[in-house]
């Protein structure tokens, strides 16, 4: 088992209502210098999150109590830019188990994928729904359930289903990884590479 | 037949197609850096695998790299210890690594092609998002994560559902000073940073035909910046040229095998695009960013787009021009910079330094002025020196740095300070992304260099 399994995620969440959110503001590119997958949750949104003399911004959401829980709730297109898969890692190191957004970046959703994270993609219009929830009752709780595909605002009764392919979805129940798959097909893997030229 | 080049090339990598799940994807070249490999080299180790065909991986050391005293121990141990991991697992693996101080060291996308490990018809993947650079000869190139890293490493495959195809077609004939930077520019600031987001890109028309091997790259290299996973250009005769007797390149009967292949790699007549783009060539200017990201951009003499036109939404267009210290409506012409940046892997190559120097060419480097010259690998450093570029450079008061991908990301110590203005020739405006506060204003090599002379932007045509 290559990662936590992920079913139904039954939390409350951290708003981040901000288009275009880049890989570069997740983890800036100087903190990517270990040799190990340790502590990136420290540095998650560093920039955002701590002025240059590393004391935390008041005004940003992750220093504000206000506001927890397992899921992130970013704008449109969120994970942009660099394919830096550390930017998964921090989101995950920090106790985040899912990031909602209407639009993600390819590379970004596939690095989310493969490491437990769950990228739920919604409308624009329950995003707009979930973000005015949030900002009513904070504490507001939001279940994810994997399983049957869909996300919904428990207090409200609203739910709207999302899409991920079933070999993925399997993935994640199961907290399986794409190279176990991968190993178990070796054998057709070596002999297609016979046949290759380069 | 209906297939484009995409799915040609796609189609013949798929070595199993899983029921409404990914392809299993069969990767030819595999290039690897030290900042996005040393965990997947862990979970190798953990996992107790090897490397499946240590043959098809590249290894070289470039973006936590000093581009100054290379020669000397690196002083940040954090990077230091990167690069040692990187040399250690590539000499466990059996992977050639060519690291700091070997003479084919350099930008990852860079030196690909350079040593014809790049190919027409490959599938090309490393841990960093501009891999798409390699689409410029034809191969599918795109970006992965770590764990992919670790996948590639382990079994030679990925497994990712097909994505769908676009096709950017330019005719035209380009402008005075308008170079494929500005194209690609062009492109993403009419598509935006999301719209290609779930495509592979195909570009066409005679701007990109009659554009250099250099200049194809420099388009590729900017696909992921509209989101695309990647971008690539039919091989020609220009393709073919450039492969010519490269170190890795196919040698005598092999190679007219090998051309027999290459040939065939292009969209049939009636291939099917999900998604299909025309811009007219002549249209395009000399472009400018003023936003933090790619796609916020525009022609250089134009003044900064009002906020009710955008759709990115009034907030966060108020909050990158707030970040930038502009205002809407403004003209970027004449705006004080602080900070010339030209190389990376989307401008680091010989054809940028010749554009650069043309410009310079006879005059000085404005006093207010810092800039960094950054060859993107030992192959064009050596190139700058032996056309005389150097020299002409040197004479307008600049130097010459060595390779790496430097203040692109600053990983390294070319950092931007807080608050300061760059003209930069690499390939993302974000937020901090050339140092804490940094402030990034995304150019050709031409628009880098006439900011160079009169220290404030300006418009490259004035000046030659």
């Amino acid at each position: 088992m290559a990662y936590d399994r992920f079913n139904l995620l039954n939390s409350s969440a951290v708003p981040l209502p901000i288009e275009n959110i880049d890989t570069d503001q997740i983890i800036p590119a100087r903190f990517l210098k270990a040799t190990e997958r340790i502590g990136f949750g420290n540095n998650l949104f560093r920039d955002w999150r701590f002025d240059s003399k590393n004391k935390p911004k008041k005004n940003f959401v992750l220093n504000n109590n206000t506001y927890s829980g397992k899921i992130l709730v970013g704008g449109k297109n969120f994970g942009s830019g660099s394919s830096r898969e550390h930017a998964a890692w921090a989101i995950y190191d920090y106790g985040f188990r899912c990031v909602v957004s209407s639009f993600f970046a390819d590379i970004f959703r596939n690095n989310c994928l493969n490491i437990g994270v769950l990228p739920v993609q919604v409308s624009p219009k329950f995003l707009e729904i979930i973000f005015n929830e949030i900002y009513k009752k904070p504490k507001t709780k939001i279940k994810v359930d994997l399983r049957k595909q869909v996300i919904g605002i428990i207090d409200r009764q609203v739910f709207e289903s999302f899409e991920i392919n079933e070999y993925k979805k399997e993935n994640m129940l199961n907290g399986y990884d794409d190279i176990d798959y991968l190993m178990n097909i070796k054998s057709s893997i070596e002999k297609f590479a016979k046949n290759r030229p380069l | 037949m209906n297939k484009t080049l995409f799915d040609k090339v796609w189609d013949s990598h798929v070595v199993h197609n899983i029921n409404n799940g990914p392809d299993v994807l069969f990767i030819d070249r595999h290039m690897v850096h030290e900042v996005t490999s040393p965990v997947a080299f862990l979970g190798l180790k953990n996992r107790k695998a090897k490397v499946l065909f240590p043959e098809k991986t590249f290894a070289t050391a470039d973006h936590n790299t000093p581009t100054k005293n290379q020669h000397l121990p690196i002083k940040d141990p954090l990077s230091a210890n990167q690069l040692k991991a990187l040399e250690e697992n590539s000499k466990l693996h059996g992977i050639s690594y060519w690291g700091l101080g070997h003479k084919k060291n350099g930008i990852v996308h860079v030196i690909g092609p350079e040593y014809g490990i790049t190919q027409p018809g490959a599938t090309i993947v490393c841990g960093d998002s501009h891999t798409s650079t390699h689409g410029a000869f034809g191969a599918i190139a795109f970006g992965i994560g770590t764990s992919e890293v670790e996948m590639v490493l382990s079994t030679q495959c990925i497994m990712q559902p097909k994505p769908k195809k676009m096709r950017i077609n330019i005719d035209g004939k380009l402008n005075k000073g308008v170079t494929p930077k500005d194209v690609a520019l062009f492109i993403i600031s009419k598509l935006s940073t999301s719209g290609a987001t779930g495509y592979f890109v195909e570009y066409s028309g005679n701007v990109f035909t009659e554009m250099s091997m250099e200049g194809r790259m420099t388009v590729c290299n900017l696909s992921i910046e509209m989101g695309a996973r990647g971008g690539m250009i039919a091989p020609d005769k220009k393709t073919f040229d450039y492969l010519k007797n490269r170190e890795f390149s196919p040698k005598g009967e092999n190679w007219k095998k090998t051309m027999k292949y290459w040939l065939t790699l292009k969209s049939d007549k009636n291939a099917i695009f999900d998604k299909e783009i025309n811009f007219d060539g002549n249209k395009i200017e000399p472009m400018i960013t003023y936003g933090t990201n790619p796609g916020m951009g525009m022609s250089i003499t134009n003044g900064i787009p009002k906020t009710i036109n955008q759709n990115s939404g009034t907030k966060t267009y108020h909050k990158a021009l707030e970040y930038m210290n502009f205002n809407e409506g403004e003209s970027m012409l004449g705006k004080k910079i602080d900070f010339v940046f030209l190389g990376s892997c989307t401008n680091g190559r010989i054809e940028d330094f010749r554009a650069f120097t043309e410009i310079i060419k006879g005059k000085k480097k404005a006093p207010n002025v810092t800039a960094w010259l950054v060859p993107g690998s030992h192959k064009v450093e050596q190139a700058i020196k032996d056309e005389g570029l150097l020299a002409t450079l040197e004479d307008a008061g600049f130097e010459l740095r060595e390779p790496g991908c430097s203040a692109c990301l600053a990983m390294n110590d070319d950092k931007i300070p807080a608050g300061k203005y760059a003209v930069s020739t690499s390939n993302r405006n974000f937020e901090g992304r050339q140092g804490p506060g940094s402030r990034t204003l995304l150019a050709s090599p031409l628009v880098a260099a006439a900011a160079a002379i009169t220290g404030t932007v300006t418009d490259p045509r004035t000046l030659y």
